[in-house]
C-alpha cells in the first residue's frame, strides 16, 4: 500500500513555503518524525519532520518549488496505515533563519501584559521530553493530553484559555506555534544540554520544579537574551542612616518599618520620572519604544517557594511610609503565596536587595519586559578621604543593570549617580 | 507489524486485555496462563464472584427490610450447592467468553507456567508437563497479585480462609471472624453475614477502609454495625491455634471488653491485602527490575528496566484494581506499536461493593489534607434526594472536592447504593476538567440517584433546590 504524506500545518499564518531541499529521495526508508523537507516560509526556514513511516516511492517536490500546507510532497511504501494520524509538529529546533524567527509584534504584546509568575514566551523544550509527572492538576480531558504528548508537548506548560484554566487542543496548538517562534527556540539558540547520568558519580535525586521554579527559570531564560549592562555605585548614606534611626518609631507607628528597600522604592520612582527611559519597553516588530506613563516599582522576595515579585503601585505618588506598609503587607502575603497574579503584574522597574544577606555587588537579570533593575549590596562604613583626611562613612553598594537596546551607558550611570546622590542629599531630588 | 511478537504472561483483566488489544492491532500474541481460559483472579476468584454473591445478600438483605412495606417473606433456605453453581455459573461463561475471543483473534494460548530465558525467550511449562519454547519480540508481564499472608497467623488449617477460599463457600459458619476491615473483608463479610453467619471484622487501624473519606465510610459503618456481629477498631489478632470446635483467636487492642480478647471462631477469614506476584521464574535472565516493596518498576509507557518488556496491572502497583491493568493494557500495547503514550489518569474509581457501596476517584478530603491543599468540599445528602426515598434508602452522601480557584472538581465521593455506578460520571467529570458550573448545568434525569452529582455542584454555589442553607455573609 502506498500513502501520501502532504504538507502538514506549519505554525500560525503558515500556508506555503519554498522547498530548500529535499533530505531523502526514492528508495530511503523514512521513520516517524524523520525530517524529509527543509522549507522557507516568511517566518523561518523550518525542517519538516514526516508523520507517516515508509520507503520513498516518489519525491513530489523539488528545490525552489513554493508547496502549500496540503499538498502531496512524497510517495510512500508500506505507510504503516499512519496517513489518518495528526502530522507531527515542525521541529523547532531546526530553525536556521534567526532574524526572521525573532518574536512578532503579538508575542511582545503577550510577554507585556504577562510577569514573573505568568508564563512567558516558551522557552526551549527539546522534543523529547518526558511530560512531567504531575498529571494529577492538568486541567484538560485525556484526548488532549495525548494530543500533547504526540506533539511532544509537556501539557503541563500550557496555558488553558477554557473555564477554570481547562486546556484544549487548540491551546496546544497555540503552544507549539508560540514554542516556534519563540526566542528561545529561535535558531543559534543553545539547545537544552543533555545531561550526563551524574548517578555514575555518586547518589542522587530527582525531584520535580515547583511551578515558580520552572517559570522563574523560563521567564530569566528568556530575560537573558535582551543585552544587559551593570553599572555600580556605592552611595553615602551615613545620613539616610541617621534619618532613619531617628524617624523609624514614627514609621512603625503606621505598621512598618522604614527601611532602605521602602526608600528607595520612592527615589528610583523620582529617578524613573527624570529620566523616562527607565520605564520603556522596546517593541522590536514596530521598530518602536513604548513609554509608560505610571511608576509601579516590583520588588523581588525571597519567599520559601521561590522568587516572587510583587508590585508598588504608583510609587511616585506615594509616601514613603505608605510605601513602607505596603511592601510589608505585600512580603508577607508572597511568602504566604497569596499574592494575587494582579500584584504581581504591571511592572516597570525592579529593586531587589540582598543586602540583609551580605555581598559587595552583583549582577541582577533585567525583569523583561522591563529594561532596568536595581540590585542593592550590604552597605558597611568604610574609610572614605575627604577634607585631607579619612572618615568614617556608611556607603551601599548598588548595581543598576540595564538592557543597552534603550539605555545608553551614559545615563545609566547618571541615574544611578541620581539615585546616590538622592540618598545621600534628599534635596537633590526636588531641586 | 508481522513480526512484532508480543507474549503476554498472566491472562487477567490486564493480561488478556494487552493479548486482545495487541492482536487488535495485528500483532501476533501468546498468552501464557494457568488456566484454560483468559479471566485471572478478577474472573476466576475476585471481582465477579463475589459480585454475583453480593447480588444475592443484597436481595436477602431488601426481604429481610420488606415487611417495613407490608411484604413479609418467609425465612430464607439457602441451598448453598445451588448457589455455588449460580456462581460457578457466571464464571465459567464468562471465562468461556474470553476464550472464544482469543480463538476468535487467532490469539495463541498456551495453558502453564512461563520463566524468562533471556529478554527474548520464554520457557513454558505446560499443565501437563511438557515445556515449549516462545520467542516474542515484546513481552507484557501481568501476573498480578495474590492474598497477602501474616506469617503469625499462617496456620495449617481448613477453617482458615483467604478471598480465594472464602469465595468457594465451604459452608455458611455459625461464627467468622474477618481480619482486615479493608473492601475485600468487608464485602465477603457482608456475604457471610447475609448469609446467616455471625460475622466479627477485626482492623487494625482506628477504622473501616483505611484511607477512604471518614464522612462516607461513617455510612457504611452504621450499617455494617447492624448487619455485622460485630467490629473491633485498633485491633490485632496476635494468635489464632485449631482447636476441635472452631479456632481460638486472640486479639489484642486498648479497648476491647475481656470477652473480646478471646474467641473461639468456625471460620477465619484473613483478608490482609494482596501482595504482587513479582516472582516470574528467569527474570533474572533479564533487565527487569523489582522495587523494595515487589512491584516491578515500570516507566509512564509501563516498559520495564529491559526495554522489550512491559509489565502492567496488580504487579507494578496501587491501587490494584482490575479497571486499572486493563487501562495500562492498552497503554502498554500502544507503546509497543510505537506510539508516544503514558499511563497518566487523573481519576481511577475505587468502588467497595458493600451494603450501601462507597466509591471514590481523583483526590480525595483525605489526600487533600494530607497534601496541605485547600480544597472545598460540597456534600450534598441523600435524605433530601426522592429517589433515595422511594427506595428505601436514604443513607446516602455524595460529595465533590473542588478547587477554589478554579473551581474544577478534583474528585468525588459517593456512599449509598448503587454508588459504583454512579462514580463513572465523577470519573469523567475529572478527567474533563469539569467545573462544578458543568455538573450544575447538566440536566440529570429526576428521579434518579445521579441528580445526587447535580445537587452537590449547586451545593457548592449555595442554592441546591433541595437544601435549605441560610446566606453567607
Amino acid at each position: 500500500m502506498s500513502v501520501e504524506f502532504t504538507l502538514p500545518e506549519l505554525g500560525e499564518n503558515i500556508e506555503k513555503g519554498d522547498v530548500v531541499r529535499v533530505l531523502v529521495s526514492a528508495g530511503d526508508l523514512v521513520k516517524k518524525d524523520q525530517p524529509v523537507l527543509e522549507l522557507e516560509t516568511d517566518k523561518a526556514t523550518i525542517e519538516v519532520p514526516s508523520s507517516l513511516e515508509g520507503t520513498v516511492r516518489e519525491v513530489k517536490v523539488k528545490p525552489g518549488d513554493k508547496v502549500k500546507v496540503g499538498q502531496a510532497v512524497l510517495l510512500l511504501d508500506n505507510g504503516s496505515g499512519a496517513a489518518a494520524e495528526k502530522p507531527a509538529p515542525p521541529r523547532s529546533a531546526a530553525v536556521v533563519d534567526i532574524a526572521k524567527a525573532r518574536p512578532g509584534r503579538e508575542s511582545v504584546a503577550d510577554a507585556r501584559s504577562a510577569d514573573v509568575a505568568v508564563e512567558p514566551p516558551a522557552a526551549p523544550e527539546r522534543d523529547d521530553t518526558e511530560p512531567a509527572g504531575n498529571g494529577a492538576s492538568v486541567a484538560a480531558a485525556p484526548s488532549v493530553r495525548r494530543f500533547a504528548r504526540e506533539l511532544g508537548v509537556n501539557i503541563a506548560r500550557v496555558s488553558g484559555t477554557g473555564p477554570g484554566g481547562r486546556i484544549g487542543q487548540d491551546d496546544v496548538k497555540a503552544h507549539v506555534k508560540a514554542r516556534m517562534k519563540a526566542p528561545g527556540s529561535a535558531p543559534g539558540g543553545p539547545p537544552a544540554p543533555v545531561l550526563p547520568d551524574f548517578s555514575k558519580w555518586g547518589a542522587i535525586e530527582r525531584r520535580p520544579m515547583t511551578n515558580i521554579r520552572r517559570k522563574t527559570a523560563e521567564h530569566l531564560s528568556a530575560a537573558w537574551q535582551a543585552p544587559h549592562v551593570t553599572q555600580h555605585d556605592r552611595a553615602d548614606v551615613t545620613g539616610l542612616e541617621a534619618f532613619r534611626a531617628s524617624n523609624g518609631t514614627r514609621v512603625e507607628k503606621a505598621g512598618a518599618k522604614l527601611t532602605i528597600t521602602a526608600i528607595l522604592i520612592r527615589v528610583a520612582a523620582v529617578a524613573i520620572e527624570r529620566f523616562p527611559q527607565f520605564a520603556s519597553s522596546p517593541d522590536m516588530a514596530d521598530e518602536s519604544i513604548i513609554y509608560k506613563q505610571y511608576v509601579h516599582i516590583g520588588v523581588a522576595v525571597d519567599t520559601p517557594a521561590g522568587l516572587l515579585v510583587p508590585v508598588i503601585r504608583d510609587a511616585n505618588k506615594k509616601t514613603i511610609t505608605a510605601i513602607a506598609v505596603e511592601l510589608a503587607a505585600l512580603s508577607e502575603k508572597a511568602r504566604d503565596r497569596k499574592l494575587s497574579l494582579d500584584e504581581m503584574a504591571g511592572g516597570v522597574f525592579t529593586i531587589t536587595n540582598l543586602g540583609g544577606i551580605g555581598g559587595t555587588s552583583f549582577t541582577p537579570i533585567v525583569n523583561q519586559p522591563e529594561v532596568a533593575i536595581l540590585g542593592v549590596s550590604r552597605g558597611a562604613t568604610e574609610p572614605v578621604w575627604r577634607d585631607g583626611q579619612f572618615v568614617p562613612r556608611q556607603l551601599l553598594p548598588l548595581s543598576l543593570s540595564y538592557d543597552h537596546r534603550v539605555i545608553d551607558g551614559a545615563d545609566a550611570a547618571r541615574f544611578l549617580r541620581f539615585v546616590a546622590e538622592a540618598l545621600e542629599q534628599p534635596m537633590t531630588m526636588v531641586l | 507489524m508481522s513480526d512484532t511478537h508480543v507474549a503476554v504472561i498472566g491472562g487477567g483483566p490486564g493480561g488478556y486485555a494487552a493479548a486482545f488489544y495487541a492482536a487488535d492491532l495485528g500483532m501476533r500474541v501468546t498468552l501464557v496462563d494457568r488456566e484454560a481460559n483468559p479471566g485471572g483472579v478478577c474472573l476466576f476468584r475476585g471481582c465477579i464472584p463475589s459480585k454475583a454473591l453480593l447480588h444475592v445478600a443484597k436481595v436477602i438483605g431488601e426481604a429481610e427490610h420488606a415487611p417495613a412495606w407490608g411484604i413479609t417473606f418467609g425465612k430464607p433456605e439457602i441451598d448453598l450447592d445451588k448457589l455455588r453453581a449460580f456462581k460457578d455459573g457466571v464464571v465459567s461463561r464468562l471465562t468461556g467468553g474470553l476464550g472464544q475471543l482469543a480463538r476468535q483473534r487467532k490469539i495463541s494460548h498456551i495453558q502453564g507456567e512461563a520463566a524468562f530465558d533471556g529478554n527474548r525467550k520464554l520457557k513454558v511449562t505446560m499443565t501437563g508437563g511438557k515445556t515449549s519454547t516462545v520467542e516474542f519480540t515484546h513481552a507484557v508481564i501481568a501476573t498480578g497479585s495474590r492474598p497477602a499472608s501474616v506469617p503469625s497467623l499462617s496456620i495449617d488449617s481448613a477453617r482458615v480462609l483467604d478471598s480465594t477460599s472464602a469465595l468457594d463457600l465451604p459452608d455458611i459458619p455459625g461464627s467468622l471472624l474477618v481480619v482486615g476491615g479493608g473492601y475485600i473483608g468487608l464485602e465477603l463479610g457482608s456475604v457471610y453475614a447475609a448469609l446467616g453467619s455471625r460475622v466479627t471484622v477485626v482492623e487494625m487501624t482506628s477504622g473501616l477502609l483505611p484511607g477512604a473519606d471518614r464522612d462516607l465510610v461513617a455510612l457504611l459503618a452504621r450499617r455494617l454495625e447492624k448487619t455485622l456481629h460485630k467490629i473491633l477498631l485498633d485491633a490485632r489478632v496476635t494468635e489464632m491455634r485449631e482447636e476441635k470446635k472452631g479456632v481460638k483467636v486472640t486479639i489484642e487492642g486498648k479497648q476491647l471488653a475481656d470477652s473480646d480478647r478471646t474467641q473461639v471462631f468456625d471460620r477465619v477469614l484473613v483478608s490482609v491485602g494482596r501482595k504482587p506476584n513479582s516472582a516470574v521464574p528467569g527474570l533474572d535472565t533479564t533487565k527487569v527490575k523489582v522495587g523494595e516493596r515487589g512491584f516491578i518498576e515500570v516507566d509512564p509507557a509501563r516498559r520495564t528496566g529491559d526495554p522489550n518488556i512491559y509489565a502492567i496491572g496488580d504487579v507494578v502497583g496501587e491501587p490494584m484494581l482490575a479497571h486499572k491493568a486493563s487501562h495500562e493494557a492498552r497503554v502498554a500495547v500502544e507503546a509497543i506499536a510505537g506510539q508516544k503514550v503514558a499511563f497518566e489518569p487523573q481519576a481511577i474509581p475505587a468502588v467497595v461493593y458493600t451494603d450501601p457501596e462507597v466509591a471514590w476517584c481523583g483526590l480525595t478530603e483525605t489526600e487533600a489534607t494530607a497534601q496541605g491543599r485547600h480544597v472545598e468540599i460540597a456534600k450534598f445528602p441523600w435524605a433530601a434526594l426522592g429517589r433515595a426515598h422511594a427506595i428505601d434508602r436514604p443513607d446516602g452522601l455524595t460529595k465533590l472536592v473542588i478547587d477554589p480557584g478554579t473551581e474544577r472538581i478534583l474528585g468525588v465521593g459517593i456512599v449509598g447504593a448503587g454508588a459504583g455506578e454512579l462514580i463513572a460520571e465523577g470519573v469523567l467529570a475529572v478527567e474533563m476538567a469539569a467545573l462544578a458550573a458543568d455538573l450544575k448545568l447538566s440536566i440529570h434525569p429526576h428521579p434518579t440517584l445521579s441528580e445526587t452529582l447535580m445537587e452537590s455542584a449547586e451545593v457548592f454555589f449555595g442554592h441546591a433546590t433541595h437544601v435549605y442553607r441560610p446566606r453567607r455573609k
